[in-house]
């Protein structure tokens, strides 16, 4: 931003001051992470002190062999990547069906389609009557009411939309003159070329699909049904009203404190985003950009 | 197409629905593409409008939602009258209204910082700390939340003693509960909110900075007069976005912090909605509720969106 040379000392103060505010800022980010790793690696008569809690004392991975040790984990984890995995693939391929079939400029009602999706990001029934209409469909229980719902979604058909619009027309136009019928064109040259915005929509709806915990929790019944955001939030509520139970979802020994399990469900529950979303922030950052800017 | 005119004068009918024909065969294809978002949003968005009808039937599981008797605008007279109600608006525009108080302006400030900083993998590792706490759910950073404010083990308490302080039982009190809310919604929405403002700042001409610079304008002076007036645009559509949501207190963030000893400030029209319909079954009720609520989000995102044009160009439709 500045131009090399004259820096006065208002700038210089203004650097220290931004530089170590930022320094403040990502310590104090991290923290709070980094406060549930060491309890989840703290020992049972360690985990009642008041403290800081920036190293583990009576550092020991029981938490994690006695959280493993639980059948609900590995249901949690196998249920959250698969409405995960099949939720994001099938609203990818509707968003992006979708944005193709709006993308046409010519086809005939596509204001009217439009209005009619963007409303639903405006308006909803409510609560009750999307309980309802999910037990209409018969999906309580089963894990398509975590994915189902979800498929059609206003912000990524328009932004997909978008994106396919600034394509330059002549490329349909050229395939078309060479014979190609409608269906090629959507499959072997625009769908190869939008990688781009389906990089952008997979990552949000998978993330969101990962986080997601109220729609499990009203929906779903069976433990063995359970994702891993429920069963962190089943524990932690339970927590809430009995601070010294896991006991209903996972069984532990005296050797760790439940707090320490607990502690540890958390980050057997995060690690996967953690460990990822730094080296894909790039496509989420771009999403953004292209949505925000573009309108 | 004035020749298919003429043809159709001509061979009648039998041309008219070959044009029709036509017309569908070629479009065809594209609403196939149309069909399944458009099916997913009629049931799972338009049905569930249908259920809006519940708010004015005394729904009885045995009679169905056609066969439940009719009762107008009673849950609504209902509402209205009940104290709790007027709580929880209350509590929902004041939660709402201190989120956009503080979480507004933090992005931009944020954005405005990072965009000072000159050494690029500083600025990057910087970011992508700052925006982990968005990919986490409410779920997990509540669970992380707890922890830290426990009054017993939390670090914030023990920092707190080691002032002097006494402790406090931050979700538990209902006089730091909304503080509480504030904060951590800031710690978990300021880093990703910075990302569209620095795309946007990215975005400005660079030459501005250059004849502001050979003025001699100084680093705040520039963001005064460039940056910040670059940047109205696209504050103003968030802004609105933000009004619309007004109603919309943050459930997930409410829900999964609150128990009853803060009910009397954080109780919030979704949480109430959610109580009254799932667990105690006043579906008519709760759906009136939130009736009342999405109404009142929708008109209010319209007037915002239509007060904003009246004074300039830039609004969302």
């Amino acid at each position: 931003m500045n131009m090399a040379g004259r820096k006065s000392a208002g700038d210089i103060a203004f650097d220290l001051f931004n530089y170590a505010f930022m320094i403040v800022l990502s310590l104090l980010f991290l923290y709070p992470f980094w406060n549930l790793l060491t309890l989840s690696m703290t020992a049972p008569q360690f985990v009642d002190k008041l403290g800081l809690r920036l190293w583990a004392e009576g550092i020991n991975l029981y938490s994690y062999k006695q959280l493993f040790n639980n059948d609900v984990i590995y249901s949690a984890y196998t249920n959250t990547i698969i409405r995960t995995v099949v939720g994001t693939a099938l609203t990818v391929l509707v968003s992006m069906c979708a944005a193709f079939a709006l993308s046409r400029r010519d086809l005939p009602f596509r204001n009217g389609v439009t209005l009619i999706m963007l409303f639903t990001i405006f308006f909803s029934g409510g609560l009750i009557p999307m309980y309802m209409t999910v037990k209409w469909l018969g999906l309580i229980g089963s894990l398509w009411s975590l994915i189902l719902p979800s498929l059609a979604n206003a912000w990524y058909i328009i932004l997909a939309r978008n994106f396919l619009m600034s394509f330059p027309k002549e490329l349909e136009e050229s395939a078309l003159i060479d014979g190609a019928n409608p269906v090629q064109v959507a499959f072997r040259i625009i769908f190869p070329l939008s990688m781009p915005i389906v990089a952008v929509i997979a990552l949000w709806a998978a993330v969101a699909h990962w986080n997601a915990w109220f729609d499990a929790m009203i929906y779903l019944r069976e433990k063995s049904d359970y994702v891993l955001q429920l069963l962190v939030q089943k524990i932690f509520n339970q927590d809430r009203l009995d601070p010294t139970n896991t006991g209903t979802y996972i069984q532990i020994t005296s050797q760790v404190s439940n707090q320490s399990v607990k502690a540890a469900t958390i980050i057997v529950a995060i690690a996967p985003i953690v460990l990822v979303y730094p080296f894909l922030q790039k496509y989420f950052v771009k999403g953004v950009m292209v949505g925000s800017l573009k309108g | 197409m004035n020749d298919a005119a003429l043809h159709a004068k001509w061979n009648g009918e039998k041309t008219s629905r070959k044009r029709l024909g036509a017309r569908l065969g070629k479009y065809g294809f594209y609403y196939l593409m149309l069909a399944p978002a458009l099916i997913c949003f009629l049931i799972f968005s338009y049905v569930p409008m249908y259920g809006i009808v519940l708010a004015f039937k005394n729904y009885r599981f045995a009679d169905g939602i056609l066969g439940s008797p009719w009762v107008g605008f009673e849950y609504f007279k209902q509402f209205f009258n009940d104290l709790f109600f007027w709580r929880i608006l209350r509590n929902t525009l004041i939660i709402s209204g201190l989120h956009l108080l503080f979480g507004f302006p933090a992005p931009i400030v944020l954005a405005l910082l990072f965009n000072e900083l000159t050494s690029r993998r500083f600025k990057k590792i910087a970011q992508t700390i700052s925006y982990l706490p968005h990919f986490m759910s409410w779920v997990i950073l509540s669970g992380i939340m707890l922890e830290l404010l426990s009054p017993s083990r939390g670090a914030l308490n023990y920092v707190i003693r080691l002032f002097g302080g006494h402790t406090v039982h931050f979700l538990a009190d209902p006089g730091y509960f909304v503080g509480v809310l504030v904060v951590s919604h800031v710690w978990q929405s300021v880093g990703w909110g910075s990302v569209v403002y620095l795309a946007a700042i990215a975005g400005i001409d660079q030459d501005q900075y250059e004849s502001a610079r050979i003025d001699g304008a100084s680093r705040l002076q520039q963001m005064r007069y460039i940056t910040l007036p670059s940047l109205v645009p696209i504050m103003t559509v968030l802004f609105i976005l933000s009004l619309g949501g007004i109603m919309n207190a943050g459930f997930d963030q409410i829900f999964n912090l609150y128990n009853p000893a803060v009910y009397r400030v954080a109780d919030v029209i979704d949480t109430y909605v959610y109580r009254a319909g799932l667990l105690e079954t006043k579906y008519g009720f709760s759906t009136a509720v939130g009736l009342f609520k999405n109404v009142v989000a929708l008109v209010l995102v319209a007037s915002a969106n239509y007060i904003v044009k009246r004074f300039n160009e830039y609004g969302i439709w």
